[in-house]
């Protein structure tokens, strides 16, 4: 449908990809040119939509990787089998367009605005699962939040690390916490293994007050581990926000 | 709650769409499952994406909530496992 105006519907619209800037050998963030954005809320995505010179067309949702306010970008990891992520994160150029919609979803975000604007959060990213949680940690250094944050983030390597130097740098308050699940550094002297209950008990914040907020990103199978996780250490599942991307980068 | 299976998505995964077919956000939309009584957000549920379109399902008792499928760029919802599905206001 062209440009329906019926209010609450969302369009698709042409973005022009502005840069493009490779975080690690397989992940790429991508910064667009939207001009009739809305503006967007940290940890909400965008349906990006491809279409080929035969009319096929493929649809794919990404996490926003941009806080509030900073250009509209994308983060895409390239799956080898996959249909859409080798163009991305290969092909397409500065100067490109594509079709997204957004932004999307009321569920997975951060609000420092509303009644829990206060609550300290833990974010659990399971690779390409940290995408989303990096968008709440620039909105709150944007807004200069002291909201006290701890993030454990679940990589295969360092080298599989996405936003490394921005993670090594961050600012007061926030604590990152790594396990490195099939390869580490010669001296490391952090966590090597998945998530579980023991790691979860060692670095989420206790459930006591001031109430923490989690929020948990990432494949399936990492997701319910580490919600299971934070539940069971008496986190209420409504505390425990999860956003799943299916079986893909398995950590 | 039974854990899902490596490959199965969650309602986020399904915000655009339903956008477009409700006019509204539906993610923290709550439904009440017709089979257990299980009440939930959308945006927690089985989402399973088949080939022929999109199947949600109640994480409790595996009971199909809602269907989608696209016909001739239609898109037909089945909304038979749901007894109730009501936005969250305020």
């Amino acid at each position: 449908m062209a440009g329906t105006a019926v209010r609450g519907r969302l369009t698709w619209q042409t973005a022009t990809v502005g840069a493009v800037m490779d975080e690690t050998p397989s992940v790429r963030t991508i910064s667009l040119s939207v001009p009739d954005w809305p503006g967007h809320q940290a940890g909400q995505h965008l349906d990006v939509r491809l279409t080929a010179d035969d009319g096929y067309r493929a649809e794919r949702s990404y996490s926003i990787a941009s806080a509030p306010g900073e250009p509209v970008a994308i983060t895409v990891e390239r799956l080898d089998e996959g249909e859409v992520s080798p163009y991305l994160t290969q092909d397409l150029q500065p100067g490109d367009e594509m079709e997204i919609r957004g932004p999307i979803g009321g569920y997975f975000v951060w609000d420092p605005t509303g009644s829990d604007g206060a609550a300290p959060l833990l974010l659990a990213a399971g690779g390409s699962g940290v995408v989303p949680l990096r968008a709440m940690l620039r909105h709150r250094s944007r807004i200069g939040s002291s909201v006290p944050v701890r993030l454990l983030y679940s990589a295969r390597s360092l080298a599989d690390v996405i936003y490394r130097s921005e993670l090594d740098h961050e600012a007061d308050g926030v604590q990152v916490i790594y396990t490195l699940t099939r390869q580490q550094p010669p001296g490391w002297t952090g966590y090597a293994r998945r998530v579980d209950q023991q790691m979860m008990a060692e670095v989420a914040w206790p459930v006591a007050s001031p109430a923490p907020l989690a929020y948990v990103c990432g494949p399936t199978n990492f997701v319910e581990a580490a919600a299971a996780d934070l539940v069971a250490l008496g986190y209420p599942p409504q505390r425990v926000k999860t956003e799943r991307f299916g079986a893909t980068g398995t950590p | 709650m039974r854990p899902l299976e490596d490959d199965v998505l969650d309602g986020n995964a399904i915000g655009g769409m339903l956008i477009d077919l409700f006019g509204a956000e539906m993610t923290t939309a709550v439904g009440a499952c017709g089979r257990c009584g299980t009440t939930g957000q959308v945006a927690e549920m089985a989402v399973y994406q088949p080939k022929l379109g999109t199947v949600v399902r109640c994480r409790v008792c595996d009971n199909v909530l809602m269907v989608f499928v696209e016909v001739r760029g239609v898109t037909c919802v089945d909304l038979r496992g749901l007894t109730s599905l009501a936005e969250v206001t305020g």
